[in-house]
């Protein structure tokens, strides 16, 4: 079950549809990636900067006072909210500036949502001494407004895009457009599995630390595997990086949670596996929000890092092999987990890894207690907190 | 394979002369608008033409196109618009070829096999697609061939090494890239490029039309003296954009692109060549 083959499929999905302008450096791309990915020197600086600089291993946690309220199986939390700058984003965005650092790019350049990834990018950017500037739509610039003064701080340039959507999908328009002109001296940091090839393989290889690590601190602990494992998915890469090391083992249970926004039913959701169709978008043949005619539609989701009318071309090849069940959580339900973590965890989640919390909540109360649900608790939510407020009146937040 | 649109372009180079192709985006602000444009563009001497499909994520396209194209979104613009008008486009533009530039997911949505072909029973020619690299257009060209529809490949600066495969499989002309970036026009043009055309012409027979960056008749005499087709988009679609943006009459607008049209297409006549250039 691994892939993908050498044109970059996984299965039919995948690929590189992208202008002919940046064939060649995805051919280059692809070629430093496999040379550097197993060398000797490259590894150890990987391994290095994961421990020391991003606090890597991420500690398993158990959930105890979640698993009482649910009154099921024992849920455990992977906790990639302790990483440095809060997500597991960094695992990539290490990863692919070492690489952009040894083939002697002096400038990188990315894409955000939520902002994570761009505060992700930034930070290594000014940790290495590379240039950075990232692409971020204007309605997320307003909705995360902490986190873009996060990457000014950091020394990177925010670049404000004000087309379509003003959200993640029209900043990876962007960073794109903008690689395309500035193809020869800048190196993209894509954040997520998906884009064209070589990204979704090699970016879910910087995130399957995620799952290698559960999976060993879980035999520690208990002595077995996971009876499931869930994570929310936008592009998706907590999820692959949590899944991966797990798709042999089919006795694991795999729930990919997409955003259910105000509900399937209404059409306001980001739910491209379970409310898409299968199209082109941003590089790569996979499941997209789309119209009749192949225009991509608007995603909605309360968070604003699952957003996004696509999603990675692995997910989609999983979908279709059913390894991976793909379910949806709406913005509500994802609230509600928010809630519970905080109060009997003492634990913000970001509202994205909020979403899998829900569903595993539920998946949980299912099953009985000598069973283990393991949870990608992907990022923490601090950068939420302005969004939170406005749900809650009652401990003075602001309804505006 | 010989196509309508390959002998259109070499019916200029015959002559020693270099093809003038403009682009509009269709329904900007109207389906009415874009089949006048299209009329006047004939007039003023274009050898064929490039009808731009709307599409909500154009990442090949710059601001200019990319507001052309959302504004012909909002305006109502759908799919079948492309095919319901190409009988009305064709009568506008004689023998002039009509060329699609469309970006993959709607192609692959209506279908790789039926899009070519409805484009053929309608009156379109030639297929532009710049998000399908030839790794990914396989099936659309064998059904374009089928259909007798031209696909265009593009070429970059950045192209190097994929230069000779992309040619294998060209149909119609070359689309060289005059720098790498979006579309838009641009101050000045790289020095590279008639070395790009010469990397070019070292694989293939077929014409040459350089575009992306092209907006004043200056810039257009000087890719002439190297190309063997001049395409420009923003400058026009930009020019068009008074209709929708000032709210100016569209007529007046229409007389206005006329003119400059021309006066892109004038410099393009009776001009001395340079490079090697072998004529079929």
């Amino acid at each position: 079950m691994t892939g993908p083959d050498e044109r970059g499929r996984f299965g039919r999905f995948g690929g590189q549809y992208v202008p002919e302008t940046l064939m060649s450096a995805l051919e280059a791309l692809e070629k430093d990636y496999w040379t550097w990915k197993d060398d000797e020197r490259f590894c150890r600086d990987l391994d290095r900067f994961l421990a020391d600089y991003a606090g890597r291993p991420t500690p398993l946690y158990f959930a105890e006072r979640l698993t009482e309220y649910a009154g099921g199986a024992q849920i455990w939390l992977k906790r990639e909210d302790l990483t440095h700058t809060g997500a597991h984003k960094i695992n990539n965005t290490i990863g692919q500036g070492l690489l952009a650092l040894y083939t002697g790019k002096k400038r990188v350049i990315a894409e955000t949502g939520a902002g994570q990834h761009g505060v992700a990018t930034a930070t290594v950017a000014a940790r290495l001494g590379l240039a950075c500037t990232v692409f971020m739509g204007e309605e997320d610039i307003r909705r995360q407004a902490l986190n873009v003064f996060r990457m000014r701080l950091l020394g990177a340039e925010v670049v404000a895009v004000s087309s379509g959507t003003g959200t993640l999908k029209d900043a990876m328009n962007e960073a794109i457009r903008h690689w395309v002109e500035h193809v020869e001296d800048s190196f993209y940091v894509l954040g997520t599995v998906g884009g064209p090839h070589p990204y979704p393989v090699m970016v879910r290889n910087f995130q399957r630390v995620i799952g290698e690590e559960a999976k060993v601190q879980l035999r520690e602990k208990t002595g077995r595997l996971p009876d499931a494992i869930v994570a929310c998915v936008g592009g998706g890469s907590n999820a692959m990086g949590i899944f991966y090391p797990f798709l042999d083992d089919s006795e694991v249970r795999l729930f990919g949670v997409e955003a259910a926004g105000k509900g399937l039913p209404t059409g306001l959701h980001a739910a491209a596996l379970e409310g898409g169709e299968p199209g082109i978008l941003h590089g790569s043949f996979t499941y997209l929000l789309q119209d009749a005619y192949g225009q991509v539609t608007p995603a909605h989701s309360i968070s604003a890092g699952l957003d996004y009318p696509g999603v990675g071309p692995e997910h989609a090849y999983l979908h279709e092999t059913g390894r991976v069940r793909y379910v949806g959580v709406t913005d509500d339900q994802a609230l509600e987990a928010f809630y519970r973590l905080a109060e009997l965890e003492g634990i913000l989640p970001a509202l994205e890894s909020a979403h899998a919390v829900a569903y595993a909540l539920e998946l949980a109360r299912s099953m009985d207690p000598d069973r283990v649900v393991l949870i990608s608790l992907s990022g923490r939510g601090d950068k939420d907190v302005e969004t939170v407020m406005r749900h809650r009146p009652d401990l003075g937040g602001d309804l505006r | 394979m010989t196509t309508a649109l390959l002998e259109a372009l070499n019916k200029r180079r015959q002559r020693g002369e270099t093809a003038f192709i403009p682009f509009v985006t269709l329904g900007d602000p109207t389906l009415e608008v874009t089949v006048e444009a299209v009329r006047r563009l004939v007039l003023a001497g274009a050898d064929a033409v490039e009808i731009g499909v709307p599409y909500s994520d154009p990442l090949a396209d710059g601001p200019t196109i990319q507001a052309a194209s959302e504004r012909a979104l909002r305006g109502g613009f759908q799919l079948p618009d492309l095919f319901r008008l190409g009988p009305n486009l064709r009568e506008v533009a004689g023998e002039v070829p009509l060329i699609a530039f469309t970006y993959a997911n709607p192609v692959y949505r209506w279908g790789w096999e039926a899009f070519p072909r409805d484009l053929a029973n309608s009156g379109y020619t030639g297929l532009i697609v710049p998000d399908l690299p030839m790794e990914e257009a396989g099936p659309l060209r064998d059904a374009a061939d089928r259909s007798g529809v031209a696909l265009v490949p593009l070429i970059a600066p950045t192209s190097h090494r994929r230069i000779r495969r992309i040619c294998e499989t060209a149909r119609g002309f070359i689309y060289a890239v005059s720098s790498t970036g979006v579309t838009g026009v641009r101050q000045r043009l790289p020095e590279k490029l008639p070395r790009l055309i010469e990397d070019i012409r070292r694989y293939t027979d077929l014409p040459i039309g350089v575009g992306f960056g092209i907006g004043n008749p200056e810039t257009a005499a000087a890719v002439a003296e190297w190309a063997d087709a001049v395409i420009v988009g923003s400058a026009l679609v930009r020019r068009l954009a008074a209709i929708a943006e000032d709210g100016r009459e569209p007529q007046a607008v229409l007389d206005d692109l006329e003119v400059f049209a021309r006066s892109l297409a004038a410099p393009l006549r009776g001009k001395e060549k340079r490079g090697d250039r072998r004529c079929e």
